[in-house]
């Protein structure tokens, strides 16, 4: 077992030790399940209207659904997955195991990436369990798998970049409560970037603002455009925090 | 094993630790002494690649602390002022994730794993939540955990901090018989510690090192006279101007029970043999004679109150002769 193996299974057992998790995996679980059913009901009420009307009802459950149940998940997982980063550097600091990590034979970039991987992890298993939702819809109507599929890849990748993010966050103090506001505050900024961008227009300014935000990067996954700007967007972001990462926790060590 | 040069810390304008130098032999246990805020910590911190130093080089077993600080900590165990235990880990699952940080797996985990819940004496503990456990149990499975991949140096901040005496005793026991084949450093406050298992003695005060050498060497430096305790069981009236009749003997004073006598000599001159005569020819009834060396203790006082500005003299070794090793 490696040192990052040894890290991850170690963060993985806090984890499920302590009962963030459960809370903030019931809490997210439960939201998306009823974000899910409230739109199906509403496409539902949509069709019964078509029907009325026209005789005939042809809805998309792409547009009704998927759509509007990835733009809410984006909003939900800014909201919980500071939770789940804030403990991973703060607790370390204030328990004082941050110089037993940091005194073990072994690079801080592997201590970043192991950390990371292990939330990463504990987050992918979230979202499998959202699965379940376009599964179950799938039974009993037809939609379009493709746009479905690239808008879950964009929600992967959403998410580790939100999570790098709480990693750079959690490395900068020693108070959970803390990092968890200041990532929640970065994504927030992160987010208003694309306001920020629309408002300044079509300049080289405004369209670099706009690149900064994830929003534009996510609608296109969303939509079912795999574009390799997106994709170099997210890898490029998560590897510069997950780098600023590593010169903090690196300077952590001078006071 | 261990060579620092001249290091040199400062945080800002404050210098925590003033071009100390200091090394430790193959098999040595150095104890480092010192107030609180002295730059114990901070040695340790800079020995075992946590932080580095301003100036000045520091090298275990023979690699540079700032140069290849993988290697350094490859070959030191080190036990922290708190014991860094994860409260939500098991003893077992806690020294499992330690041996795989220093790269140990398979067979050779788990015999460490046992010999040191072995020689910890953590067996009825192993499966417990180290969260529920005392300050005790807690550190010693810090010490466990810098035991585990059987470092060439130990450098150990506290060590028997929160333990019971007896638990205290088998880790002075342990300790030594890490000596020899083992460096080790630790950094202690309590004084009887650091003579009890060490065979050297660094006492560091605001950041600069006052004093080094053997516990025993280190009180004959310091002490400013012989000393010798008296014990009579029928002493005349005249006794003590009797006393201070016999060559070598400066002062005496009467001190706590009634029979007990304390004289001052000249330094390097041993009057014991001939106050024994004399007790035994004036019919005293002799029955306790005895050298007081100064303790630690009262080297310490000195030399840190030295460092505050007192004269080296204003402390006087221990006056009260009862208790005092001898």
């Amino acid at each position: 077992m490696t040192p990052v193996q040894a890290i991850i299974a170690k963060e993985l057992r806090s984890y499920f030790v302590s009962p963030v998790v459960y809370v903030v995996g019931s809490v997210f679980l439960l939201i998306v399940g009823l974000l899910a059913y409230l739109y199906v009901v509403f496409a539902g009420a949509q069709a019964i209207q078509l029907m009325q009307t026209q005789g005939s009802a042809q809805i998309n459950l792409n547009d009704l659904v998927f759509r509007n149940l990835f733009a809410s998940i984006r909003f939900i997982l800014l909201i919980i997955l500071p939770i789940l980063t804030m403990r991973l550097f703060a607790e370390e600091r204030k328990l004082r195991t941050f110089e037993f990590l940091l005194t073990s034979p072994i690079g801080i970039n592997e201590i970043v990436v192991g950390k990371f991987m292990s939330v990463f992890l504990v987050f992918l298993g979230l979202l499998g369990l959202t699965g379940l939702m376009p599964l179950m819809l799938a039974l009993f109507s037809d939609f379009d798998w493709y746009p479905v599929l690239t808008g879950y890849l964009g929600l992967v990748l959403l998410g580790a970049l939100f999570l790098s993010v709480g990693v750079l966050a959690s490395a900068l103090t020693e108070n959970q409560i803390v990092a968890a506001f200041v990532s929640i505050g970065l994504l927030l900024v992160l987010w208003l970037l694309a306001g920020l961008g629309a408002l300044l227009g079509d300049t080289a300014i405004g369209q670099a603002v706009s690149y900064l935000s994830f929003m534009e990067h996510y609608d296109h996954l969303v939509r079912g455009l795999v574009d390799t700007k997106d994709l170099v967007y997210f890898f490029s972001g998560l590897a510069l925090m997950l780098f600023l990462s590593h010169r903090v926790v690196d300077s952590a060590r001078w006071k | 094993m261990i060579e620092v040069q001249q290091i040199t810390k400062r945080y800002g304008q404050y210098t925590a630790l003033d071009r100390v130098s200091f090394s430790v032999a193959k098999g040595e246990v150095l104890a480092f002494l010192g107030p609180n805020g002295a730059g114990k910590t901070t040695t340790m911190r800079i020995l075992t690649c946590f932080m580095p130093a301003t100036e000045g080089t520091a090298r275990v077993a023979g690699f540079d602390c700032a140069d290849q600080p993988i290697e350094v900590k490859r070959r030191i165990g080190y036990l922290p002022e708190t014991p860094p235990v994860y409260q939500e880990l098991t003893v077992t699952e806690y020294l499992r994730f330690v041996g795989r940080l220093h790269g140990l797996s398979g067979k050779m985990l788990t015999t460490s794993m046992h010999r040191e819940i072995e020689r910890l004496g953590l067996g009825t503990v192993q499966h417990r939540l180290i969260g529920n456990l005392s300050r005790g149990y807690r550190q010693r499975v810090g010490l466990a955990q810098a035991l585990l991949h059987d470092p060439q140096v130990l450098i150990l901040d506290e060590p028997t901090v929160g333990l019971d005496p007896k638990q205290i005793l088998e880790i002075r026991e342990l300790i030594k018989n890490l000596a020899g084949s083992h460096s080790v450093i630790l950094s202690t406050h309590i004084l009887p510690e650091a003579t009890a298992v060490c065979q050297r003695v660094v006492i560091i005060s605001g950041g600069r090192i006052v004093a080094e050498d053997t516990p025993e060497q280190l009180s004959a430096r310091l002490r400013q006279s012989e000393k010798i305790s008296l014990t009579l069981k029928s002493p005349a009236a005249d006794t003590d101007s009797r006393l201070k009749t016999v060559q070598g003997v400066q002062n005496v004073f009467t001190s706590g029970a009634p029979g007990t006598f304390l004289l001052e000599c000249e330094l390097g001159r041993d009057v014991r043999e001939e106050v024994a005569r004399l007790a035994v020819t004036s019919g005293w009834g002799l029955l306790e004679l005895k050298a007081i060396s100064m303790t630690l203790e009262d080297v310490f006082l000195q030399l840190t109150r030295h460092e505050e500005g007192l004269a080296p003299n204003a402390v006087v070794a221990s006056e009260v002769p009862a208790g005092q090793p001898t």
